[in-house]
């Protein structure tokens, strides 16, 4: 039922985008869409029964009764596919790929603080930036490579991250929000505005990319060659290594004492402290850890584009960020990688419909409020978070 | 173990506690009566960490604990199962049990204290994957027990473990209680519920906004007239 209502909405807010050209209507272009929407509505329905079909059991709270997809078989696979992408894509897909793994390192680094933490940030893309500017500032005056740059750039994010972090951390939810979104727009404001370092709007040019040193056998003996990653798919490869590191940090971090530590102090503070946790100096650690996740992706960005300027890190980009954890599902990696896919890729798709887009993305991201709130993947101690919610709303 | 010695707490402007000094020898347990608003709260709270007195000082096991914060004094030993309980609903009773567990760094060990608490408590066993925010009021306070004995402490703070319960759940906790105690745990109690505190402690206080109007043998103190009036509702 609820289907029908979502594809009557769709078409209503689709068709003034697909629908009106030149002043006319075109009917087919409409319909072919609606097609096309509904046919994957009904696909992801019937593959949810199924599935829902096959792990139907008697009720138990053992969660190894239900049916699972073999684990290790889909993981190869879609390794697998992520591999071979640069391959067998053009140059414009390889392109968003690097995008989307761009958003998802920073979406997992945000996942952190807003997550597992619960420290609602609005500045987040500051890191960002300044893991981006420390590689374009030490490469571009002192020479300094990208594997030495990386780390450093690391250091300064969480440098930063602490910075921030120490003096707003004793403010709760709001009011924190509102300080992180100031504190993204003076770091935005400070790289557009101090000429003499960062070269104000102009940004600042002449990035080398990273470069890579191989040993070559010559005259019988080894040198070693360099060689600089230019290559999209070098480039694609990298920031693919940078996701799956920053995945694998998560993944241990979630079942971490860290990361236990950061959902008590996300549920009840007092309580937390009263367990022996430095609130505190979790929260910090929320915080540098979340910048240094951005640092990396920053600093590949730099390297990348090889060229900053201050516009790349507008809040617009924080709140891109965010809306990958919240669509992709607070908490959950698997989550976070369909948010930032959905929110890089879908754009992407309805270039031809232009200044409406940003309208079919707000669409899409109340009905995901609506229908989902607990996001399109969820981590399962959020999903059961949200179904709690729902029951106590009912009780009550 | 425990000596709190002339202490003066403020909540802002508030003169919550004008002088309170008390004692908790070791394996004992000791109970702090009192209505409402009477400071009993104030005093474990200033006697964990969350606040910190003005004047006077705390010391415990000899060590001068009076302006350390609160997650310091948790690593000393002391553990309080907070007023209303305060599990973390959305979380799994386990992830609950884990939390309080933060300071025991040995995975084992952590393990072999769970084991501890499901032995002590079988019906949190028997929802170890539920969320703590949908057992029962009883099951609750046995979770926050649980959650506080997961540390090993060697001073337990309880602050109203009888809140909002039914009369034979009451009972059933202070049968714990003692059970905690009798396996070596010293207990700090605060309560309303005068009657069933004086029964099971050795030494009593009774305090009346801000400072103790009364203290010795908890035994002698159920059989003052005066108390018996005021808390026990006889006339």
């Amino acid at each position: 039922m609820k289907f029908v209502i979502v594809l009557v909405w769709a078409f209503i807010l689709l068709f003034p985008m697909l629908g009106i050209e030149g002043g006319r209507f075109v009917w087919d272009r409409v319909l072919k869409v609606m097609a096309v929407i509904t046919a994957a509505g009904m696909l992801v329905l019937i593959y949810h029964y199924f599935l829902k079909g096959l792990s139907f059991r008697p009720k138990t709270f053992d969660a190894s009764t239900k049916y699972r997809p073999p684990r290790k078989l889909l993981i190869g696979l879609g390794l697998a596919g992520v591999l071979a992408l640069p391959w067998i894509a053009d140059n414009y897909t390889c392109d968003i790929a690097i995008n989307v793994l761009i958003y998802i390192s920073l979406g997992l680094g945000l996942n952190i603080v807003i997550g597992l933490a619960g420290l609602l940030d609005l500045g987040y893309i500051a890191f960002y930036a300044v893991g981006a500017y420390t590689y374009a500032l030490l490469n571009t005056n002192f020479g300094v490579p990208f594997w030495l740059a990386l780390p450093v750039g690391c250091v300064i994010s969480a440098g930063v991250g602490a910075f921030i972090g120490y003096p707003t951390l004793k403010m709760r939810g709001d009011y924190l929000a509102i300080v992180t979104l100031g504190f993204g727009e003076i770091i935005r404001i400070v790289l557009n505005n101090w000429d003499s370092v960062t070269k104000g709007p102009n940004g600042i040019l002449g990035i080398k990319a990273p470069g890579l040193f191989y040993p070559v056998v010559e005259n019988g003996s080894i040198a070693f060659a360099h060689l600089y990653l230019k290559n999209l798919i070098w480039m694609y490869y990298l920031i693919l290594a940078i996701a799956v590191l920053i995945m694998l940090a998560v993944y241990r971090l979630n079942t971490s004492r860290i990361g236990r530590a950061w959902m008590a102090v996300r549920e009840d503070e007092t309580a937390a402290e009263l367990t022996g946790i430095h609130t505190t100096r979790m929260k910090l650690y929320a915080y540098m850890l979340g910048a240094i996740f951005a640092g990396f992706a920053g600093a590949f960005f730099a390297a990348k584009v090889r060229y900053v300027n201050p516009s790349s890190f507008i809040f617009l980009e924080s709140a891109l960020v965010l809306c990958i954890v919240v669509l992709g599902g607070m908490g959950s990696i698997r989550g976070i990688i369909i948010g930032a896919v959905a929110i890089i890729v879908l754009p992407e798709m309805f270039r031809g419909l232009a200044l409406y887009r940003m309208a079919a993305f707000g669409g899409a991201m109340t009905a995901m409020m609506v229908f989902r709130p607990e996001g399109l993947l969820p981590a399962k101690r959020k999903a059961q978070e949200v179904e709690m919610e729902r029951k106590t709303a009912n009780i009550s | 173990m425990l000596s709190v010695e002339d202490i003066h707490t403020y909540y802002g402007h508030i003169h919550a506690l004008k002088g309170i000094s008390l004692e908790v020898k070791e394996k004992e347990i000791i109970c702090l009566i009192g209505s409402n608003g009477a400071g009993k709260s104030t005093t474990l709270m200033t006697v964990n960490g969350i606040l910190h007195p003005s004047e006077g000082r705390i010391l415990f096991l000899g060590q001068d604990i009076t302006t350390l914060p609160a997650d310091k004094i948790a690593g000393l030993g002391i553990t309080q199962v907070p007023e209303g309980r305060r599990i973390l609903p959305r979380l799994s009773v386990e992830d609950n049990l884990e939390m309080g567990a933060f300071l025991v760094k040995d995975k084992k060990e952590i393990r072999k204290n769970r084991d501890e608490v499901y032995e002590l408590f079988p019906l949190l066993a028997k929802r170890r994957k539920q969320q703590g925010g949908t057992l029962s009021g009883g099951e609750q306070q046995m979770l926050a027990i649980g959650r506080a004995l997961m540390s090993k402490p060697k001073l337990l703070l309880l602050d109203e473990p009888s809140l909002g319960l039914a009369p034979l759940i009451v009972e059933k906790i202070f049968d714990i209680i003692r059970h905690i105690n009798e396996s070596g745990t010293t207990i700090f109690l605060v309560e309303q519920n005068a009657n069933m505190a004086l029964g099971i402690s050795g030494n009593a206080y009774v305090m009346e906004s801000g400072i103790i109007t009364l203290k010795g043998p908890a035994k002698d103190l159920a059989k003052d007239e005066a108390i018996r009036k005021a808390y026990l509702g006889e006339d």
